[in-house]
Formats: structure tokens, C-alpha cells, sequence
């Protein structure tokens, strides 16, 4: 025992490694939030009326909503009048190449690892690069553009593709979904946009690094997918923020879109700032994320590995319209010290034939609380529609807590839902096996915990996959059990 | 090569080493017998440093260096393998993966350049083939879903993997049926050099007629009461603990007066 409370003193002692302040400057917004805040936001945008008008709904909505207190952890006070809901740097023109880049800007993506360069084209990487809130970057756009392949900010798309964006926007995702949508749609700064054509499959990987810079600065990112019939995208999101002491809100709208035959495969590493030991600072990321599959035999598949965050509040969920379509969800939570994660999954069967696998592996140490919370609904008209869901909890340590909540609810008798769920601990034996063949306890706890999430870790694209390991071994630093 | 004297250890308070001195050279193959109970285990367990077991008194030196100074990983990393009684399972963690692991950190102590992967493949397959091992279990998760043979098989493996000065195979005989014993007794004869030592701990004389010791010691109540070489083995076979008990307390009860 005594070991365990050095490791974990270690662990609590070590500083958040991307925990850094660039030094740019930034347009921000007066702090508040009112109907002029939203009408700044969307003057500063130059945009179109209806997408004013869009906000202003999301506004009246956000205003109405009441704080979810449904979840399994206390919800904490949020001043949504202290928090600035605009930020952009300010050299906002176009780069041709990244010698044109603000050099603080380049810095702090080299020191995040953000390989924004001739290896990341090797690679065949698409980045578009969130800083803050707007886009400052974006490559590939020419070879995308040739295959009819839009992906560009949401600003950007507003612009050039208000058709496409005005058709799908907030159609998965209404303005009224709850708070922190609403809120969104009231606010939200920019974020990505891609459409896939008929029959395209998009050759490359593309990927998102969002990053929260500016202190007081709610970040709200908007990001709408869509692919069309026959279509297939593999998507990317990744960030890391930078250490603060306030807390820092973060609450993101993503939409999937996929019609008949496309796939969407949607995968995010999120390392947000998670807090000292103490559980000061750190980021609360409050998201929705929602996938439609559309057509028949569509497919959208979310992969998440979430190690950051003070609290996190995620449910990705899949509204399985189409007849055959089908929807998977595969999941890593890691809370260490005193973080929280509320983490799942909701998926409607509506269609008949639909499949949906669910794999949730949630890891606690410290005295980090995860849980699990999940629902499969099947509807009357989903014949034949099967789930299987696996929920696995592993705790490091005997501070630290797992929870699910896993919601089944059938109108269908003909539906197959199997659910299966396990916790464990991670063993002295285990860990002793692993010293005794010249393995230090570190590494031994990395092998394991990565054994353990590797269902979910090989669902990643290949680089994300590594980094991803990496992400565990770090959170779990010296958190022996 | 290895030396322990006067070695005594608690666990959980009670002592179960007391007094432990022994003295294994490189070369050698040394069998440790005795009744259960009697603190075979313990000392396996000493040696390789779990935690829950705490040195009282005495000293452990493997070639000038003070074990009981090290972490468990850094006596593994000098040389010291303990092929365990009952191996853990570890899912999704492939046997080959932890093996490469292990072997970069032990080549890195030892200031070697890592393996490159086609020879660290071309090792694995040699040694395979050396102690019989298959191919398939070495790709599998380690050890998860193994028989009990398998288990103990994947240990000497590891150990032929590793290549360490010391082994220290703890009842690696118990649970496998004859044809399992050959194949892991064959495989720990091949793996014997001039340079290496291995301490075997056994109930049973049976594993001696595979692996044949230089010298046989006779454990009891945590202490070594009676050394030889491989015929006290026999004539522990023939006539059991009951007599060295005997006298271990005849002798204990003479010293008290």
C-alpha cells in the first residue's frame, strides 16, 4: 500500500505536459452573453441572415433550458456571463505555406506534436487546423476540390456552400437538443465541414486538432459531416489544451450525415487539460455528437479515447434510419486524480435489419469516477434488428469508482440486444509478473491498460493509434494499483 | 554467482525464512526440496522482490551485487528469472509484444543495441524451436486461456528468451502430465551453460531424473536442514520428510536445552 501511495503522489505531482500559453494576438468578445453577444459573433462572421436567425432560435432555446441533472456526478456552477464567446487570431489572411504562418502559432503546434508539415503529406493527412476558433490552415484543398470533396471551416462553407450547409444544419442535432447544443447554436465560433459526394471515397484520412487557447474563452465548435450516397470518409479529431486555473467550458456540436451505402468512420483522441491533483482547473466538455444513417445499408461508426477533461459529458450517439444500416461505437474513458467522465452512447434502432455493437472499456485511477451510461432503443418497426454491447470498467487503485447505466428499451420482438460487462482490477500479480521479467511498474501498467483497450485502440487509423497509446500510458503515469 | 546468507523474511509478520544461507555458482543446477510449507516459495518469491514479503536480517549478493537493494525489475534486468508456480494471465497483451518489451529494457541495462525486428523474430523462432514451443501461443495473448502445461511451458520460453545468469524456477513440474515434464526438462538442459545457474524447487524427485542437480537441499520449517547431491533426492523419495523433521527437532530441542 504504501508503494501505491508513493506512485500515486508521483503521479498526482506531475505537471500537465502540454500545459502552455502562446503568446498571439487575440480578438476577443466582451465577456457576457445576450442577444448582442450572438449578433457580434455573427456580424464579425459576415454571415447570411438565416443562419442569424438560426442563432437567435438557439439563443431563445438555450434560455429556456435548464442545466441536465441527470448524470451521475453534481453539475457545477457555470457562469455563462463570465465567459467571452468570441476569440480569433488576429492575422486572419489565407497562408499559401507555413512559412507564412505566425512562428509562435508553429511553435506551439511542434511542442503539441501536431506534425503540420511535408511528413504529415507523406502520410496523407488533410489537416485543418482549429486554433481557437478559426481556421488558419488548410491543405490538401486543391487534390480534395478535384473529386468534389468540400472540406473547409463551417465559416468557410457558409460562404461558399450555403445550400449544403443551410439543408443539413442542426437537422441531427436541433437547436433545442438540450443546454449545451442550444447554446452552441447560439454561440458556436467555427469549426469543420465536410461533404463527401456520391459514389467518392475520400482518400485520405482528414483530420481536426482543436485547441483551446485563450484564457475565459468558451469554445464552441461546430462540425457537420455529410456523406452522400455510396460515399466513405474516415475523420479525425485530436486536441490538447493548453494548463489553466479557471475552468474552461467546452461545448461542441458534431453531425453525421450518411445516405444510402456511405460510411462515416469518426474517430477523436481528446486530451484536454484535466485538472491539477486537486482537480483546480481543467476543462469541462460538455458535447453532442450525433450520427443519422440515413439511407439504407448507410454505416457510421464513432471511435473515442478520452483522457482529458475535468468533466466530460459525451454521448455519441446513431440514429439508425435506414433499413440495413448499422452503427458502432467503441470507447476508452480514462479518469485519473479527480476526474470525471460521464461517457456513452445512445442508438435507435429505427429501421428494420439495423446492427449496432457497442464497446465501452472504461479505466479509473485515482480517485477519477467513470461511467458508463448507454441506451438501445429498439423501435416497432426495426424487424430483426440486433445490438450487442460490451461494457468492460478496470480500476487502478481503491480510491477510484466505475459505474453503468445501460438503458434497454425494445417496442420489437423480433430484435436480438445481447449485453455483456465486466470489472477488474488491475492485479499486484499482474504488475509483479511484468517487474519480473525486467518491466518497470510504468511500463507494466501501460502494457496492460493498452492489452485491455486494444478492441477499441485497433479501431483507430494507424498514427492516431499510437498516439492514443501514449495518451494512456501518460494519464496513468504512476498510477499503480 | 549467487549467495544468500542468513537470510530471514516476514510476511504479514510471520517469519518464514530463518536463516537461509546458501551459495550457487555459476554452472551449477541446485534442486530445493522439502515439505509444504516449509518456505520454498517464499524464497523464490524473496528473491525476485515481491513486496509483501519483508527481509529481516541477512544478505543476498548475486555477483558482488546487493539484490535486495534492487527493485524487482532491476534484479530481472541483472540476470535474475523467476519462472513462476502459476503464471498470470494478461489479456490483449501478446506474448511476443511483452517479450520484446522485456528483452529491449534488459538489452539496455546490459548496454546492448536493441534487436532489430527481423532478428528479434529470427530469435523467437529459434528459440521456439529450442524448447518446443509453438508458434501459435507465442503470437497469442500472454499466457490468456493457456492449460496449466502450457503455462509453465511458455515460462521456459521466456527464460530461453531472456537468457538470465540465475533461474529460479519455482514448481515449474507441478500440473504437467509426463510428456509436458520431457519437453520443459529438455528444454532447461539445452538452456544449461558454464555461465548460468538454475535453482529448481520441487516436491517431487521425479523432475530430477529429467534435470539432474549437482546438489539437493532439504528445506524445513524455513530453514535448510540437510544438503547432498542428488542421491539424497532418491532418499528422500524413499522415506519421505518424516525422519529430517524428526531430527530437525530433535537437533532444535538439544540446541533449546
Amino acid at each position: 500500500m504504501e508503494k501505491d501511495d508513493m506512485m500515486l503522489d508521483e503521479l498526482a505531482n506531475k505537471e500537465y505536459e502540454f500545459g502552455f500559453v502562446t503568446d498571439i494576438d487575440m480578438d476577443i468578445s466582451e465577456v457576457g452573453l445576450n442577444e448582442d453577444t450572438v449578433r457580434f459573433i455573427s456580424a464579425k462572421k459576415n454571415e447570411p441572415q438565416w443562419l442569424l436567425d438560426w442563432r437567435m432560435k438557439g439563443f431563445r432555446a438555450f434560455q429556456k433550458q435548464d442545466m441536465p441533472q441527470w448524470q451521475n456526478f453534481e453539475m457545477p456552477e457555470i457562469d455563462f456571463q463570465s465567459i467571452s464567446y468570441y476569440a480569433a487570431p488576429k492575422k486572419q489572411a489565407k497562408y499559401a505555406s507555413l512559412d507564412e504562418v505566425d512562428p509562435e502559432l508553429l511553435k506551439t503546434f511542434a511542442k503539441l506534436g501536431i506534425p503540420m508539415s511535408e511528413q504529415k503529406q507523406l502520410a496523407g493527412v488533410a489537416v485543418d487546423v482549429v486554433f481557437d476558433s478559426v481556421s488558419v490552415s488548410t491543405t490538401y484543398k486543391e487534390h480534395l476540390n478535384e473529386m468534389g470533396i468540400i472540406f473547409c471551416s463551417i465559416s468557410e462553407a457558409v460562404k461558399n456552400h450555403p445550400e449544403l450547409v443551410q439543408k443539413y444544419l442542426g437537422t441531427v442535432v436541433p437547436h433545442t437538443d438540450n443546454t449545451f447544443a442550444s447554446l452552441n447554436t447560439a454561440v458556436f465560433s467555427d469549426g469543420s465541414f465536410v461533404y463527401i459526394p456520391k459514389g467518392v471515397r475520400c482518400p485520405m484520412e482528414l483530420s481536426t486538432y482543436f485547441r483551446i487557447n485563450a484564457e475565459n474563452t468558451g469554445q464552441f465548435e461546430r462540425t457537420l459531416i455529410i456523406a452522400d450516397e455510396d460515399s466513405y470518409v474516415s475523420y479525425l479529431e485530436g486536441c490538447t489544451a493548453p494548463m489553466r486555473d479557471e475552468n474552461q467550458l467546452h461545448a461542441a456540436v458534431v453531425e453525421l450525415i450518411a445516405m444510402k451505402g456511405a460510411e462515416i468512420k469518426y474517430s477523436t483522441v481528446q486530451n484536454w487539460y484535466p485538472g491539477d491533483k486537486d482537480g483546480k482547473g481543467g476543462i469541462f466538455n460538455f458535447v453532442t455528437k450525433r450520427g443519422a444513417c440515413r439511407g439504407d445499408h448507410s454505416k457510421i461508426s464513432w471511435t473515442q479515447v478520452e483522457t482529458g477533461s475535468a468533466i466530460t459529458w459525451k454521448y455519441p450517439s446513431l440514429i439508425l434510419q435506414g433499413d440495413h444500416s448499422s452503427g458502432e461505437f467503441y470507447s476508452v474513458a480514462v479518469t485519473n486524480n479527480k476526474q470525471i467522465a460521464d461517457t456513452g452512447t445512445k442508438i435507435y434502432h429505427l429501421g428494420a435489419n439495423t446492427k449496432s455493437r457497442i464497446i465501452s472499456k472504461g479505466i479509473s485511477a485515482g480517485q477519477g469516477q467513470n461511467s458508463y451510461r448507454g441506451l438501445v432503443q429498439m423501435g416497432s418497426k426495426a424487424k430483426n434488428a440486433r445490438n450487442f454491447t460490451q461494457c468492460d470498467s478496470l480500476l487502478i487503485g481503491d480510491q477510484c469508482g466505475a459505474h453503468t447505466f445501460p438503458y434497454i428499451e425494445s417496442k420489437n420482438n423480433t430484435a436480438t440486444i445481447e449485453h455483456e460487462a465486466t470489472t477488474s482490477k488491475i492485479g499486484e500479480d499482474q504488475v509483479f509478473y511484468l517487474n519480473q521479467r525486467g518491466i518497470d511498474s510504468e511500463q507494466a501498467i501501460a502494457l496492460i491498460v493498452n492489452g485491455y483497450a486494444k478492441e477499441v485502440l485497433n479501431q483507430l487509423p494507424m498514427e492516431f493509434a499510437v498516439e492514443a497509446q501514449k495518451l494512456l500510458s501518460l494519464t496513468l503515469e504512476g498510477s499503480v494499483g | 554467482m549467487l549467495s544468500i546468507k542468513n537470510l530471514h523474511a516476514n510476511i504479514e509478520g510471520k517469519e518464514i525464512l530463518k536463516g537461509i544461507n546458501l551459495e550457487v555458482n555459476a554452472g551449477e543446477v541446485h534442486a530445493i526440496m522439502g515439505p509444504n510449507g516449509s518456505g520454498k516459495s517464499s524464497l523464490s518469491s524473496v528473491l525476485a522482490g515481491r513486496e509483501n514479503y519483508e527481509v529481516t536480517e541477512g544478505e543476498v549478493w548475486l555477483d558482488g551485487k546487493n539484490l535486495l537493494d534492487m527493485k524487482p525489475e532491476e534484479r530481472a534486468r541483472e540476470g535474475v528469472f523467476l519462472a513462476f508456480q502459476y503464471p498470470v494471465e494478461i489479456p490483449g497483451v501478446s506474448n511476443i509484444n511483452f517479450l520484446r518489451t522485456a528483452l529491449s529494457e534488459i538489452r539496455i541495462h546490459r548496454n546492448l543495441p536493441p534487436l532489430s525486428a527481423k532478428d528479434f523474430l529470427k530469435m523467437t523462432k529459434e528459440k521456439q524451436e529450442l524448447v518446443e514451443f509453438e508458434a501459435k501461443l507465442a503470437n497469442r495473448s500472454l499466457n490468456q486461456g493457456f492449460s496449466g502445461g502450457e503455462k509453465k511451458r511458455n515460462e521456459v520460453f521466456q527464460l530461453a528468451m531472456l537468457d538470465p545468469k540465475l533461474s529460479i524456477l519455482d514448481e515449474t513440474d507441478s500440473g504437467l502430465d509426463i510428456d509436458a515434464l520431457r519437453i520443459v526438462s529438455n528444454g532447461i538442459n539445452k538452456l544449461r551453460t558454464a555461465d548460468n545457474a538454475f535453482v529448481l524447487i520441487t516436491h517431487y524427485q521425479r523432475l530430477l531424473e529429467y534435470i539432474v542437480p549437482d546438489f539437493v537441499h532439504v528445506l524445513y520449517n524455513g530453514q535448510i536442514v540437510r544438503s547432498g547431491t542428488k542421491e539424497l533426492a532418491l532418499e528422500l523419495e524413499e522415506k519421505g520428510y518424516d525422519w529430517l523433521k524428526e531430527e530437525y527437532h530433535g537437533q532444535e530441542s538439544i540446541n533449546t536445552k
